[in-house]
């Protein structure tokens, strides 16, 4: 049972991936995540303001309680199926963000000396947390689709602004990754 | 309960994406460096087996639970949303570590930072409704 415990590589994770994709349209339903905040702000009253929110809501809760699930298979995995939760990271990556601070590169799943309340009040907290997840929510729905709609979903489809989608994904990461977060780190 | 197989199927996906190290911000700022194949591997065997999987699944005319055509509703055939628009998630995935899914399955995990960042998704969500059709698609 030790496969259990210890991270799965890339040629597991992958395929089940395809796996879940697959059993949702078997269920008659399209694999997609970011639309669940929409539902959410459609719950909460959003059609008050705007159009775009003016949705049968009701019809998409299935998918609420595909994301309940979500959080509770994360709590599943990290309380009975992790020994010790570390990323074996590449030296080149570890090495870079140790002189950026960062201590421990890869001991937990997230830096957490950045995702913490005491950081939350700083600019570089502020930016990682608030300004990145209102990106996240704002660009998956102006781009109708995040990864699992459009890089997954969307790609096995053949769909051409799913590819897109996917290259203004990686337009983005690179432009972040290699001009913001030297900054912030 | 009908909606039970989907809390389900989602924990299941909650467990993959742990597991297959998806969910950790490290991950993402490598692949964003080029320094590692995992996320390239995940995401490039996911797509490879989802096309022959889809492919499949129309020529066969294979049908779902309630006996319809699986049909995946195409996305809309506009240049500049998907551009403009998966641009600033790139933006937010490379500082949040984390796609929408990843949220949810974090706080599960116990990083409970990520309440913030999904509030503020959903901020994020609510203001793009209020700009929907004053944007370039």
């Amino acid at each position: 049972m030790e496969w259990i415990k210890s991270p799965w590589p890339w040629y597991v994770g992958g395929p089940l991936i395809t796996f879940i994709m697959v059993l949702m349209l078997f269920f008659g339903k399209s694999f997609g995540i970011s639309s669940t905040l929409k539902t959410v702000c459609s719950i909460g009253g959003a059609g008050k303001f705007s159009e775009f929110f003016r949705i049968d809501w009701k019809e998409r809760v299935w998918n609420l309680f595909f994301v309940a699930g979500a959080l509770i298979g994360g709590y599943i995995a990290s309380h009975y199926m992790t020994a010790r939760q570390a990323i074996d990271l590449n030296a080149e990556t570890k090495a870079a963000l140790i002189s950026s601070g960062i201590p421990n590169p890869g001991a937990e799943y997230v830096p957490t000396t950045i995702f913490s309340w005491d950081n939350l009040f700083t600019l570089q907290g502020f930016v990682f947390m608030v300004v990145g997840g209102f990106m996240v929510g704002f660009g998956t729905r102006y781009a109708d689709g995040c990864t699992s709609g459009h890089a997954i979903s969307g790609l096995s489809n053949l769909q051409f602004p799913s590819l897109i989608a996917v290259i203004g994904f990686f337009l983005g990461g690179l432009f972040v990754t290699h001009f913001i977060l030297p900054v912030l780190l | 309960m009908k909606y039970f197989k989907f809390l389900i199927v989602g924990a299941i996906f909650g467990i993959i994406l742990t597991k297959s190290e998806v969910i950790s911000w490290y991950r993402i700022y490598e692949m964003f460096r080029f320094e590692s194949f995992h996320m390239y591997g995940v995401i490039g065997s996911a797509v490879v087996l989802g096309i022959i999987s889809i492919q499949l699944i129309k020529r066969l005319k294979v049908k779902d639970v309630d006996g319809n055509k699986i049909v995946i509703q195409p996305k809309a055939k506009n240049k500049w949303a998907p551009l403009l628009g998966g641009t600033i998630f790139g933006c937010g995935w490379a500082m949040t570590g984390a796609c929408p899914g990843p949220i949810y399955i974090l706080i599960g995990n116990g990083f409970m930072m990520f309440i913030v960042v999904l509030l503020s998704a959903i901020l994020g969500t609510f203001i793009y409704g209020l700009l929907d059709g004053k944007l370039p698609k």
